[in-house]
């Protein structure tokens, strides 16, 4: 086990490690002086060459680099052209999106390996075909337009549902979770769809083999069968499954955080981009890319726990 | 055939469509055109390009000029603007139409350039083996370890945005998957025995692999192309969508939709009309998937 937890932390370091180049050449390939578009038009020789120092731009490249890891690893994440942290606008936009992104998993776990349970167990019955259904409409159609679409009908037409805007999980929990559910839609249905197929599949699959024909010989009633017996092995691949889709689900949550104008790191980035403020681009995607990399290989890692076939690999 | 046909000529006729039978590209389109749900999805498909490709002459409004010949703000659909107007006077119906064209261009490009340069890629990591190949393939996997948008985000920062950087963008995004895919299909076909005839009559590995692996390599990639494109469009409307696409007047439907979604109250149709040409063609583009995978896999291909 201890071999297999080194092997897959040593696979991590070099696309951490290629990843982090490649979005510390973002702020070097921006086109001209890094130091001039940074201080903004306005600013005076002086104060470009200041700021020049301040980046250590007069260094080499490999020094640069090796500089600015030091300091993300001691948490500095530089500041945005107004001047503020960006760890700052990192803490004040994050609770947003995470929050966003554990509704959409809550989601996607209560509605998708559910119906992927059923479905997998009473194949062409109306569970796979609910299953197929939803499958259709929520894989075919990209979340955002979901969002726009729920955005639409159960926001403006029905006024069911608030419009836009967040509202802190502690402060207030109805109205934030009432602000939490079409977002969490809109971004977990994908998921959920994935789930399910995936969850079906794996059901499926294991209710032909031995082991389940004894569990109903021997009496066992039909929902004993698959909760004690089924399900046990059928969800060790849906684990990972899960936690893979967790790049999509990031990604995913900066444009719904836009269609519902969520304020997070989604908005962040974004108006980063538009303001050409690129220590906050840079800082962000390295937060999102670290984050990504992390849940990609504790996945890797729990699948390996759970399944000790997969450590000799 | 008709009796009458000499029977010199018949011979060569005969080899003739054998040859063009045995080319495994032909086989395929012939194969998509059979299948119900690929007929359907070619029509649809051609339907959306010739509704593009004539946007200029089905619409009589300019999509990005404001009061046109006199119209209003938020008209609902009518005879003269069957998909309504927008928050400052332009045609809908034209800006869906203009819109979709953009959105495709980008995709379409995007997924052209990016295929041909992951192929490649993967062709000659695959073909070479040893070091070249683990490097490439080092690259490729961190490549794919970012997340497609973020890594459209990056690579926009660095250029700026506009619809040609948005190609550019989306088209880096799909090279890690070609080449993986491209890679995986040569390390098959090398070892065959008409690879080590080339070799044996001295050819080259740029003939080899370009002239004689790249015809029966390149086929089973044609699903990856068609899902490809699919979600070319979806993260070139996503992108868009975010305001990183391209600039203010000239529409597409990432944009289209975000400025919808500020007059939802005012006009659903806004939104309505370039969400379902989306989903419409997002629909054609996934049934068109399906048969690809039908007719060059064997194991997919329906069980009549």
């Amino acid at each position: 086990m201890i071999a297999f937890v080194l092997r897959r932390l040593l696979q991590g370091i070099p696309v951490l490690v290629l990843a982090s180049v490649a979005v510390f050449l973002i702020l070097r390939l921006v086109p001209g002086d890094p130091a001039v578009s940074l201080a903004g038009p306005d600013a005076t020789p002086d104060q470009v060459a200041q700021i020049r120092q301040q980046l250590g731009l007069d260094d080499s490249l490999p020094v640069q680099y090796a500089r600015w890891v030091g300091q993300l690893a001691r948490g500095d994440l530089g500041s945005s052209i107004r001047g503020i942290e960006v760890s700052r606008l990192l803490k004040d936009s994050m609770p947003s999106t995470i929050e966003l992104a554990i509704a959409a998993y809550l989601f996607a776990i209560a509605v998708g390996i559910p119906l992927g349970v059923m479905a997998g167990a009473n194949p062409r019955s109306g569970w796979d075909w609910a299953l197929s259904l939803f499958t259709l409409m929520s894989i075919g159609i990209p979340s955002f337009l979901t969002g726009i679409l729920l955005l639409w009908v159960f926001g403006v037409e029905l006024g069911w549902f608030p419009t836009s805007g967040r509202i802190s999980l502690f402060s207030n929990p109805g109205a934030s979770i009432e602000h939490l559910i079409l977002p969490a839609y809109a971004l977990g249905g994908n998921l959920a769809a994935v789930l399910g197929r995936y969850t079906r599949t794996s059901v499926a699959e294991i209710m032909g083999q031995d082991f389940i024909r004894t569990a109903k010989s021997k009496g066992l009633a039909q929902h004993a069968v698959i909760i004690r017996h089924a399900l046990r092995n059928a969800l060790v691949p849906v684990i990972t499954i899960t936690a893979l889709q967790i790049g999509a689900v990031l990604a995913g949550a900066v444009v719904i955080e836009q269609v519902f104008t969520r304020p997070g790191m989604g908005r962040l980035i974004v108006e980063a981009i538009q303001n050409r403020d690129y220590v906050v681009v840079q800082s962000t995607l390295i937060v999102l890319v670290v984050i990504f990399v992390v849940v990609n290989l504790s996945a890797d890692l729990a699948y390996g726990f759970l399944d000790p076939r997969i450590r000799r690999r | 055939m008709t009796e009458a046909t000499p029977l010199s000529t018949l011979g060569r006729e005969s080899w003739r469509v054998r040859k063009a039978h045995e080319s495994m590209l032909f086989a395929t389109v012939e194969r998509v055109l059979r299948n119900p749900l690929g007929l359907l999805a070619v029509c649809g498909l051609l339907i959306i390009l010739m509704a593009t490709l004539g946007a200029g002459l089905l619409s009589q409004y300019s999509p990005t000029d404001q009061a046109y010949r006199g119209a209003a703000r938020y008209l609902a659909p009518s005879l003269d603007h069957p998909f309504g107007t927008d928050n400052v006077r332009r045609d809908m119906f034209s800006r869906t139409l203009f819109g979709l064209r953009n959105s495709l261009a980008v995709s379409l490009a995007a997924v052209i350039f990016g295929s041909l340069a992951g192929i490649s890629l993967g062709f000659i990591s695959g073909y070479a083996g040893g070091w070249t190949d683990a490097i490439m393939m080092r690259f490729v996997d961190a490549m794919l370890a970012f997340p497609g948008l973020l890594a459209a985000m990056a690579i926009l920062t660095i250029l700026g945005t506009g619809l040609v950087n948005l190609a550019i963008a989306i088209a880096v995004f799909n090279i890690p998957a070609f080449a993986r895919l491209s890679r995986a299909q040569v390390l098959v076909e090398k070892n065959r025995d008409y690879v080590f005839a080339s070799q044996a009559i001295g050819a080259g590995p740029a003939r080899i692999i370009f002239r004689h692996i790249s015809r029966n390599a390149v086929p089973p990639l044609l699903t990856q192309v068609a899902l490809a494109i699919n979600s070319a469009i979806i993260l070139a409307a996503a992108l868009s969508f975010l305001g990183l696409g391209e600039k203010p007047p000239e529409p597409s439907l990432g944009s289209l939709l975000n400025d919808a979604k500020s007059h939802l109250r005012e006009a659903w149709w806004m939104a309505v009309f370039p969400a379902a040409a989306m989903a419409f063609l997002l629909l054609c583009l996934n049934f068109l998937a399906d048969a690809v995978n039908e007719a060059t896999s064997p194991y997919a291909r329906r069980k009549v």
